[in-house]
């Protein structure tokens, strides 16, 4: 591979999982304010309010984060992947160019109401404007996720003087494939959403301190994740059928299968080995792997050694992180299972096990988002267009080495900076915790303080809000 | 349908310098600004709408994406290393606003970045529209020019002028803004700014006599052309008694107009191309389905919705800003 095609390929890699990180923060969060905005409006009870008024906060930074890195990726297909953007612009630049107007613009509109509005508008508009941006950013999943569902499985296309030009935008935005992704990425960023609120409340159960918002964000954190897991396991299954039907060579990779078998094993661990292909350490389970493919006991699954060599995937990756993502389900499914049993039978805050184990899940969904990205989009390789267009040819035809590693460098100072300041701040805020004090006085027990010591190793921050503290304002005008 | 699009662009492309473009250069100004309550005042005064602005950027890219891909990859690719710096430098002066209000120890960090990032991202924006004016090298519709074609003399002076010119709008923002003191030295501010601005653009038009340009020649067979300029001319003039009056709204409104006038000048020079003077906009247009697909829905719905949202949070943020007001 060209050392162009490689940094290129790590520099898209690099910005967007850097992004990716905060867009399904924010659509999760999005959708918490809504639940809680409407909570509050039924019942009047100030803790929704003030738990609203704190997690508008953190989804504010998270929002800008998001914001800010994500301008980069809608430049970025321009001036790294140049050939691809003038052959298939037709086709994924509107449907770029429909996240950046739909979504950006209720996010963008109704955001600055949740931010200013609070005492201008009616209490219904204000959960009407907390609806739309949680709208908002979910069609700006859906945009997205069009656009690379069409990269995945390419429909309603024709070629015209080697560009792709769309003839059938239905086919386009009702691809089956496009609606079992759309909804694995959703309840990911629901699932990241349910975590991160759990494993805060957990952690404010742990430090006992804001007991009646850390009880509901513990349990109601921990009651969705225990609906929303099981479903997205169910559509993670579904999201395997259709690589089944339409990538044979990227499912054969995930499996590490190398030759075509019938009935089919499951190898559940190896080290693929390419060069030999054939896995080394294998530990598989005869038969499973017909089971999970085709939902049969005899099929015959196809082997990677199938397709000519330049066709097939890198094989030790999507492997390693499709294992490393269902790991991270089925933990969280666990914890949140285990989790809301012992909160039925009342017995969670006392189970200071049980409440580390929440408190130190949160970064599980964002792994789980991460390695399944990898294993979606490396399993892809070695095309960009799948069957269409290969990575190679996409890249800018006049970028050099030089180029290419001089933006990654310049990427990867500015982002390492904003996300060690994002960071830190995210964690001021949520140190301050929901009733806005500004510092937690320290004491004898802040070396037992979880991430004190990045507290005290940082530049101070002081003065914590976002917003203008709302004090438990009981009315809603 | 392309010239509906092509409208679109321009009017995205128009309000992104009218609006970032200001908040560009307070951001420049900020630099010079010493005492902490002038800088907090700067930064407020466009801390609203900021990110409001830079909204129209990314309008006006992915305009481009969806119906002029073509362009789109030329550009981009072609101007790989300013496209790179002037995201980072948007990407540093925007988390600035968030970060310096709550940052202590790190301020100065900020404080670099915010000034920084304005100063690079308005320099590379000059330096693109300069070295477009001068021709990009493009043979066989591909860009040819390797990592630095894009590097003149021509090309960094019109980086110059565009950081003179923002100053001078972020100057005019600011009187719109501010009272007493901080208005007080905006007022000198332009003056300033306006002769840095005068001697850069003479070099400019000298150098472009000078190696022959060949937008000096449609200049000549288009006359009507010169209508522009002379509307440019007649706000520089606006604007210059109207600072001497000390006026309120004028400077930014005649400031703007003068950009407005600069900016239709390009426009309709290069017409019919978008590239000057290689790809055309009919070459450069997506399929009819992909300019339909965009106009039944963003173009006659929300695009109209965005523009009266801009205006609507214009009149919102009116008026002088407070001190300290405009933080969230």
């Amino acid at each position: 591979m060209s050392s162009v095609l490689l940094l290129s390929r790590l520099q898209f890699a690099f910005t967007i999982s850097f992004h990716i990180i905060f867009p399904s923060l924010t659509i999760g969060l999005a959708a918490w304010l809504t639940v809680l905005e409407a909570l509050f409006l039924a019942t009047g009870r100030p803790t929704y309010r003030r738990l609203f008024e704190f997690w508008l906060k953190i989804f504010g930074v998270a929002f800008g984060l998001g914001v800010v890195s994500g301008i980069v990726m809608g430049f970025q297909f321009g001036t790294n992947w140049s050939a691809l953007s003038k052959v298939a612009g037709p086709i994924q630049g509107p449907l770029l160019a429909y996240e950046t107007f739909s979504a950006f613009y209720l996010e963008a509109s109704f955001f600055g109401v949740l931010l200013f509005g609070r005492s201008r508008v009616r209490p219904w508009f204000y959960l009407f404007s907390t609806a739309m941006v949680a709208l908002g950013t979910t069609l700006s999943a859906f945009w997205i996720m069009s656009n690379n569902s069409w990269m995945q499985v390419p429909l309603g296309y024709v070629v015209q003087n080697g560009t792709f030009v769309p003839k059938d935008w239905a086919a386009i935005l009702f691809s089956p494939v496009l609606w079992v992704r759309f909804p694995h990425m959703y309840l990911a960023s629901l699932i990241t959403g349910s975590f991160c609120v759990a494993a805060t409340g957990a952690w404010y159960v742990l430090r006992r301190e804001f007991t009646a918002e850390a009880r509901v964000m513990l349990h109601m954190g921990l009651y969705f994740a225990a609906v929303l897991v099981p479903i997205q396991l169910f559509f993670g299954h579904l999201n395997g059928d259709y690589v089944h039907k339409y990538q044979p060579a990227k499912f054969a990779a995930i499996e590490a299968r190398w030759h075509d078998e019938q009935p089919a094993r499951e190898v559940l661990i190896a080290i693929p080995d390419a060069a030999s292909e054939s896995n080394r350490y294998s530990i598989s389970v005869p038969v499973l792997g017909s089971v999970i493919g085709s939902s049969s006991l005899h099929s015959k699954e196809v082997g990677l050694t199938d397709f000519p060599v330049k066709d097939r995937p890198p094989v030790a990756l999507p492997f390693f992180t499709f294992r490393i993502m269902v790991g991270c389900g089925l933990v969280m499914l666990l914890l949140a299972w285990i989790g809301s049993y012992l909160s039925r039978k009342e017995r969670l805050e006392r189970s200071r096990s049980m409440l580390w184990l929440i408190f130190l899940s949160f970064p599980l969904p964002y792994i789980a988002i991460l390695t399944g990205w990898f294993t979606a989009e490396v399993g892809r390789q070695p095309w960009v267009v799948y069957g269409l267009l290969r990575t190679a040819q996409a890249v800018t035809p006049t970028l050099t080495s030089r180029m290419a590693l001089v933006s990654l460098c310049v990427f990867c100072a500015v982002y390492a900076l904003i996300f060690v300041f994002g960071i830190v701040y995210i964690h001021k805020l949520l140190r301050a915790g929901p009733q806005g004090r500004l510092v937690a006085p320290v004491d004898s027990t802040s070396t037992r303080r979880p991430m004190a010591i990045v507290d005290g190793a940082l530049p101070a921050l002081e003065h914590a809000t976002a917003l203008p503290a709302t004090p438990s304002a009981a009315s809603p005008n | 349908m392309a010239i509906f699009w092509v409208c679109a662009l321009a009017l995205s492309i128009l309000l992104y310098v009218l609006l970032d473009g200001f908040d560009l250069g307070v951001g420049i100004l900020y630099g010079f600004a010493r005492e902490e309550s002038r800088r907090t005042a700067m930064m407020t005064a466009i801390a609203p709408v900021w990110d409001g602005n830079e909204t129209w950027l990314v309008v006006s890219g992915v305009i481009l994406f969806g119906a002029f891909p073509v362009v789109y990859a030329t550009l981009f690719s072609a101007f790989y290393l300013p496209v790179i710096f002037m995201l980072a430098g948007l990407i540093l002066r925007g988390v600035a606003f968030e970060f310096r209000g709550k940052a202590t120890q790190s301020r100065p960090l900020w404080d670099a970045a915010f000034f920084g990032g304005s100063l690079v991202a308005a320099f590379m924006q000059g330096l693109m529209v300069g070295a477009l004016v001068e021709g990009l090298p493009i043979s066989d519709g591909e860009y040819s020019g390797g990592a630095l074609g894009w590097l003149s003399p021509f090309a960094l002076l019109c980086g110059g002028a565009l950081c003179f010119a923002y100053s001078l709008l972020g100057a005019c923002w600011l009187i719109r803004k501010s009272k007493d003191e901080l208005q007080e030295t905006a007022y000198r501010i332009i003056s300033r700014a306006a002769v840095g601005l005068a001697i850069i653009l003479i070099f400019v038009f000298v150098c472009s006599v000078a190696e022959h340009l060949r937008v000096m020649s449609r200049w000549l067979e288009r006359p009507y052309l010169l209508v522009f300029p002379m509307i440019g001319v007649a706000a520089s003039i606006v604007l210059a008694r109207s600072v001497r009056k000390h006026g309120d709204r004028a400077p930014f409104l005649m400031a703007a107009l003068g950009f407005a006038a600069a900016f239709a000048t390009f426009a309709i020079t290069f017409w019919p191309y978008m590239i000057p003077f290689s790809i055309t906009v009919d070459q450069a247009a997506a399929p009819h389905s992909s300019l339909a697909f965009m106009f039944w829905g963003a173009g006659i719905f929300i695009l109209p919705l965005m523009h009266a949202y801009t205006a609507i949070s214009y009149r919102v943020f009116r008026g002088k800003t407070e001190p300290a007001a405009g933080e969230y």
